[in-house]
C-alpha cells in the first residue's frame, strides 16, 4: 500500500515547480501554464485527503471537481485578455506591459 | 516495505509528472512548455485512476487535456512568431527564483512529513456514479446543487466576458 505521504510529496514538488515558474517566466502565457500546474496540485492534495482520510465522504471529491471547471472559466478570460494585450501592443512579454498599470 | 504493481505504477507516475513539471517551467520555447504540460495533466489523471476516482479521472482528461491545452496551443500559435525563444535567465534572477522555491518546498515538505494525520485507512474500490449524481443534485446537508448552479451562472459569465474582452472594436 502507498502512504498518502508520498502523493502529498509529488503534489508539494509540483507547486512549487509551478511557483518557480511563476516567479521566473516573462512570457504571459508561460506564466499561465505555471498557474495551471499550481492548480493541478492542489487538486490532488484535496482528493488525496479526501480518499485517505475521509474514505466515506465526498467533499474533496467535489471541491476538485469544481475546481476543475474553474479553472478552466479562469483560463479561458485570461487568455482572452493576453489576446487582447496583444493585438494591442503586439507582444505578451511582461516588461512591456507597463500601459496596464494606470 | 515490498515492491508491489501498484507502488511500480505510482512510481513511474511520479517521475512523470515531476520530470514533465520541471521541463514545463525551463524549456526555452513555449509550445514544448504546453506540451509538458499536458504531460503532467496526464500524470495527474493517472494518479486519480490510481485512487479509484475515474470519474475525476475522465474529466481531468476532457476538461484539462483536451479543452484547456487546445486553448493553450491555439494562443501560442496566434502569440508567438515562429522561433520564439525564451532569453537567457540573468544570474541573480535564477538565483533568487531557485533560493525562494527550494526554501518554500523545505519548509512545506518539512511540516507536511512532521505532520502527525489521522490513520489512513484506503478502501478498495470504484465510486459509484450513482453516488456522485445523487450527491451533486442533492439539496441536503451534503449535496451539492447550489455550487453546481452557481459554477454554471460563472460559466456563462466567463462565456460573455471571454467575447466581450476578446471581440475586435
Amino acid at each position: 500500500m502507498i502512504h498518502m505521504e508520498y502523493y502529498l510529496i509529488i503534489s508539494t514538488i509540483m507547486m512549487f515547480v509551478g511557483i518557480y515558474g511563476f516567479v521566473t517566466r516573462r512570457n504571459l502565457l508561460a506564466m499561465l501554464i505555471s498557474v495551471e500546474l499550481i492548480l493541478n496540485s492542489v487538486d490532488i492534495n484535496f482528493v488525496v485527503f479526501n480518499r485517505f482520510l475521509f474514505p466515506g465522504q465526498l467533499e474533496g471529491f467535489f471541491f476538485t471537481l469544481f475546481a476543475i471547471g474553474i479553472s478552466a472559466a479562469e483560463t479561458a478570460v485570461a487568455i482572452a485578455i493576453i489576446i487582447n494585450i496583444y493585438r494591442n501592443i503586439r507582444n505578451i512579454e511582461v516588461r512591456n506591459l507597463r500601459k496596464m498599470k494606470w | 516495505m515490498e515492491i508491489t504493481l501498484e507502488l511500480i505504477v505510482f512510481i513511474v507516475l511520479a517521475l512523470f509528472i515531476g520530470v514533465s513539471a520541471i521541463l514545463a517551467v525551463t524549456t526555452k520555447r513555449i509550445l514544448r512548455a504546453a506540451t509538458y504540460l499536458l504531460f503532467v495533466l496526464f500524470g495527474t489523471a493517472g494518479i486519480y485512476f490510481q485512487l479509484n476516482y475515474s470519474f475525476l479521472g475522465a474529466v481531468q482528461l476532457l476538461i484539462y487535456a483536451g479543452g484547456i491545452t487546445v486553448l493553450y496551443v491555439f494562443s501560442i500559435l496566434l502569440t508567438s512568431s515562429e522561433g520564439d525563444k525564451a532569453p537567457d535567465l540573468k544570474g541573480y534572477k535564477l538565483v533568487m527564483g531557485l533560493l525562494a522555491t527550494l526554501v518554500g518546498l523545505g519548509v512545506c515538505l518539512w511540516v507536511t512529513l512532521g505532520h502527525d494525520f489521522a490513520p489512513e485507512h484506503f478502501e478498495h474500490g470504484e465510486l459509484a456514479v450513482r453516488t456522485i449524481g445523487h450527491a451533486l443534485m442533492s439539496s441536503d446537508k451534503f449535496g451539492y446543487v447550489l455550487p453546481f448552479e452557481v459554477i454554471s451562472l460563472l460559466l456563462l459569465a466567463c462565456i460573455v466576458g471571454g467575447i466581450m474582452i476578446a471581440r475586435k472594436r
